[in-house]
């Protein structure tokens, strides 16, 4: 049986060696469990950690995959799975669903109904009290700032005898605005694991009543249509509508640079007005950040405004050209409808009550799972990394390090021992160890990341299971069994040569291939593209408006090209393994987002298309 | 040119009477209204072959001569069959009804690049009937090419009204002579490039949601006797997407051949042979065909469908047959009641109504 490498077996990329040991223990394989690893298969989470972590990155994975994993395992008892364990091999993340024993699966049963029947129960009311409790995580968070510390205690301190000298409030700042981190990501997922199993429920339900339904028709009849993740790219389409009726396009002319912009604007007849509703905008729709939360470097638009002005300018052109920018809200909830509509009539008696119970129970909670990424990955974490920044700044002013963030080169723990070094030296009135042994740690570190991102990972670590059975991973990742066939190079071949991936949003479509592994290269998009990526950001919302389709390296049917795509009416195939290292930019794709693949029509003879699994390294 | 009493199209636009235009008139005016594309043609009414009869005036000999017979005597009714169809075929029929069928049948030409064969069926106006099978007592007349073929057809499915097993069956089940009357329909003979069958379900597994295609080259007899293999594709019932397709070898095709008024058999080119034997268009086209018969009947169907090398690309898809599917359509669906939680599947109990959201 065909296998992926063993983690050993998998060369360190030249310049990374000893990058073990800028990731905790416990995120790393360990020689004396080589055995009970290496019995275990894992694949890599490259749709949510498309690049190396750098050390104090890793909280993004930690948080998330603990929290998901805690929720099946202690919170909801679900009955067949629990969490995920997840390892950093080579600077990428890799994860194995743990499954539950067959033996304790009945137990597990009464108490799993138990407790997801009273948030189902309770949907309204809870989901209500979930929005106050992460927006007033992230306004304690937006409290939290790192200022330098005095030269002296205040005249107040000692009047008042406080008996503190403040470097316990900067302890106590790092250590709230971390916890106040893991808060957030604990609520993420409070409903997030419902809205999917309430969206399982209705798919096992569709695929008992319709053998063969495409995955396609069963998110169709559950998705959202208007979503608030969609909420900023609207915000912006409405800014660019009222630029056009206010007559303000002329002074978008430059938007890189945001303050002659909004000068300009300020100084145009109406420019109030549109600069009131830009402002009223921005908070909170603009904590949005161009990749999807988890990368210390990810840009945010609040703190990038040329960002979403610069995709204002883009939307006032096509205004201006008599498109249409507004989605076809209207069309696609029809579509909906029709689809539901026709799926119901097919079924006869008591069939009916349940499809409409459970699509009916799916259609309530489902939205969940896309909206909630506004409030995590976005705005959570766009505050998270702004304080982030603040404390790496403030200690790269106090000559910790060479780089304004180079914080990001600590490891989270490493952090608060550096600030203990820095309210010690600070306290004992001599210089902190810091400065004299971080900069040379952190250039070692920062050769060993860079050299780790050499290699693409490898999709997957050890044999697989003959089957994939577990419904979140199959959802969430587009882990499927014929997917890590594919990777394994075993899958089926695609007539005339090309890439198999996902039928994610149906259509077919011709045109040049435009691809884009980091949001910087967005700008590079034209009008009538496809455009080819390693993996989407919600973010990329006004680039959906210009592009005819789309082709990702990871992701299932639930993932966000997936999602972005079906609500554009763009064709799209997700999980193609290696669409953004085969094609090339400028190559003439056909894409099938009915039959989930994609040919490139002019492809040099001598260029080998390399199908999924071309970076396996597959062992047999 | 437009319908009348005397002549009505398929897709004119006229209500379908059952006593105008016999059953298997009717149906083809019916199916053509509801959207399903069947071979173009006319239908001549029984309006026509009253009117033909009266001019004629040999109704009343015609009783005459039926009612003192004994249906067990096949001598003495071969005789009388004989001598009333020579009767009707030797009469010629009013100039202005002539007139009124020949301008159908060049309105009908008129649709194609150059004249093409035709079809003259009879269309009994008594098939409501207790045994449908008097239906199909009548003849069909097919491979017929001009406007004289055409008329002598017509009036010889008029004369088979009184063939011999007509005669005896409606003696022997005391069915009147009176108000006997006979439509004729007159229909494009299909040329096939590609026919197939379409079921609207999955057969293997009873799933509703599902349209399986089998197609292949030229008409579909050799499908039907199993000398070809033919492309087998299932499609999603509700958004159309290919769901599986396999590709047959359809190393042969049998095709119409008017000079030889008939079929012949031809051998496929590899390229033909390699690859799907209907476009993606098509294959929409064939299945939103099959959604739409499903739909009018109210029931699975069993259809089946041609691609007309005669007609233009979008057009060219003719609906032959539409029957109900009894095989698999009878089996229960597959799941009748709420599943018990956690039935190897996932979370099957979950929406039972206790756990419906408040909303």
């Amino acid at each position: 049986m065909k296998s992926f490498p063993k983690p050993s077996e998998l060369p360190v990329p030249a310049g990374a060696e000893g990058w073990e040991k800028i990731y905790p223990y416990y995120l790393v394989f360990q020689d004396k469990l080589k055995e009970q690893e290496d019995a275990k298969f894992w694949f890599c989470d490259s749709q949510h950690w498309p690049t190396v972590f750098k050390p104090f990155e890793t909280i993004g994975g930690e948080f998330a995959v603990k929290c998901l994993g805690q929720y099946n395992a202690r919170h909801l008892m679900i009955p067949n799975a629990n969490g995920i364990e997840f390892r950093i091999h080579l600077g990428y993340l890799y994860m194995s669903p743990i499954p539950v024993p067959e033996d304790q699966i009945a137990a597990r049963v009464p108490l799993f109904e138990q407790r997801v029947g009273h948030y189902f129960q309770n949907w309204e009311q809870l989901l209500k009290e979930w929005h106050v409790k992460v927006k007033g995580t992230i306004a304690e968070m937006e409290t939290i700032s790192f200022p330098k510390l005095p030269d002296m205690v205040p005249m107040e301190d000692i009047t008042s005898g406080k008996g503190k000298d403040g470097s316990e409030k900067l302890l106590e700042s790092y250590d709230r605005l971390i916890q106040l981190a893991y808060q957030n990501w604990q609520y993420h997922f409070e409903f997030l694991n419902l809205g999917y199993i309430a969206y399982l429920d209705f798919f096992n339900f569709c695929k008992q009543v319709f053998p063969n339904i495409p995955d396609q028709s069963i998110a169709s009849m559950v998705q959202g249509v208007d979503m608030e993740l969609f909420r900023p790219d609207d915000e912006l389409k409405q800014l660019a509508k009222l630029a056009v009726e206010l007559g303000l396009q002329p002074h978008f002319g430059n938007t890189d640079d945001v303050e002659a912009t909004l000068g300009a604007i300020a100084a145009a007849p109406g420019g109030d007005r549109w600069l009131a509703q830009y402002e009223g905008a921005k908070d909170p729709w603009f904590n949005f950040t161009v990749g999807n939360g988890f990368y210390g470097h990810d840009k945010y638009w609040n703190v990038n405004q040329e960002i979403p002005l610069g995709y204002i300018a883009d939307y006032i052109r096509r205004v201006d050209e008599g498109q249409e920018i507004m989605r076809p809200v209207e069309a696609l909830i029809a579509e909906r409808d029709r689809i539901i509509e026709e799926y119901r009539d097919l079924l006869e008696g008591e069939n009916q009550a349940v499809f409409d119970a459970k699509r009916g129970l799916a259609a309530t909670a489902y939205p969940y799972v896309e909206n909630h990424n506004f409030y995590i990955e976005h705005w959570t974490m766009g505050v998270f990394w702004r304080k982030i920044r603040e404390l790496s700044r403030m200690m790269h002013a106090e000559g910790f390090w060479t780089q304004p963030d180079d914080l990001l080169y600590l490891g989270r723990n490493e952090v608060r021992d550096a600030l203990f070094d820095l309210v010690t030296g600070w306290g004992v009135g001599a210089k902190p160890i810091g400065p004299d042994y971080w900069p040379e740690e952190i250039e070692r570190r920062r050769g060993i990341v860079d050299a780790l991102k050499t290699a693409r990972p490898a999709p997957a670590l050890n044999t697989p299971p003959a089957s994939i059975t577990e419904p979140f991973t199959r959802m969430l990742w587009g882990i499927t069994t014929e997917q890590v066939q594919q990777w394994l190079g075993a899958g089926e071949e695609v007539e005339g040569g090309g890439l198999r991936g996902m039928a994610a949003s149906p259509g077919v479509v011709e045109g040049l291939a435009r691809v884009v592994t980091d949001a910087d290269q967005l700008s590079e998009v034209q009008q009538g593209e496809i455009l080819v990526a390693t993996v989407t950001a919600p973010s990329w919302g006004p680039i959906f408006g210009k592009i005819s389709a789309t082709v990702t390296d990871i992701g299932g049917m639930m993932s966000h090209a997936a999602i972005v795509c079906r609500e554009y009416g763009l064709p799209a195939v997700t999980g193609t393994g290696s669409g953004s290292t085969t094609i090339k930019t400028g190559q003439r794709l056909r894409v099938d987002g009915t039959k989930g693949t994609v040919q490139i029509l002019d492809a040099e003879d001598d260029l080998v298309v390399a199908g999924p699994g071309a970076h396996s390294h597959s062992h047999v | 040119m437009h319908s009348n009493d005397y002549v009505q199209f398929f897709d004119g636009g006229i209500e379908p009477k059952l006593e105008n235009l016999g059953g298997k008139g009717a149906s083809l005016v019916t199916m053509t209204s509801a959207g399903m594309p069947v071979p173009p043609g006319f239908v001549v009414t029984t309006a026509q072959f009253d009117a033909f009869m009266d001019e004629a005036g040999i109704t009343a000999k015609i009783h005459e001569l039926l009612a003192g017979l004994d249906p067990e005597d096949t001598r003495q009714v071969d005789q009388v069959s004989a001598a009333i169809r020579e009767d009707i075929c030797s009469r010629p029929v009013p100039e202005a009804l002539r007139s009124m069928t020949i301008a159908a049948y060049e309105s009908l030409m008129a649709r194609f690049d150059a004249p093409v064969p035709v079809a003259v069926r009879s269309s009994a106006t008594a098939e409501d009937l207790p045994d449908a099978s008097f239906a199909y007592q009548q003849d069909t007349y097919l491979w017929l090419d001009g406007v004289k073929a055409v008329t002598d057809h017509i009036r010889q499915c008029w004369a088979s009204l009184y063939t011999s097993r007509a005669i005896i069956y409606r003696l022997k089940n005391s069915i009147p002579n009176e108000g006997l009357s006979m439509a004729v329909v007159v229909q494009k003979m299909v040329n096939s490039k590609v026919s197939g069958v379409a079921i609207t379900m999955d057969p293997t597994n009873g799933d509703r949601s599902k349209i399986t295609i089998d197609s292949s080259y030229g008409v579909g007899e050799m499908v039907v006797s199993g000398q070809v293999t033919p492309d087998n594709i299932v499609l999603d019932k509700v958004t159309l997407a290919v769901v599986s397709e396999h590709l047959g070898d359809k190393h042969a095709e049998l095709v119409p051949d008017a000079g030889a008024k008939g079929l012949v058999e031809r051998e496929v080119d590899d390229e033909r042979r390699g690859r799907r034997s209907l476009t993606d268009a098509e294959l929409t086209a064939v299945a939103q065909m099959a959604k739409r018969a499903e739909k009018h009947y109210k029931c699975p169907q069993d259809i089946e469908w041609a691609l007309d090398a005669d007609l233009p690309d979008g057009e060219n898809l003719l609906l032959l047959q539409s029957r109900p599917e009894t095989v698999h359509s009878s089996k229960p669906a597959p799941v009748t009641a709420p599943q018990p939680v956690v039935t190897g599947g996932y979370f099957s109990g979950l929406s039972t109504p206790a756990l419906k959201p408040t909303a």
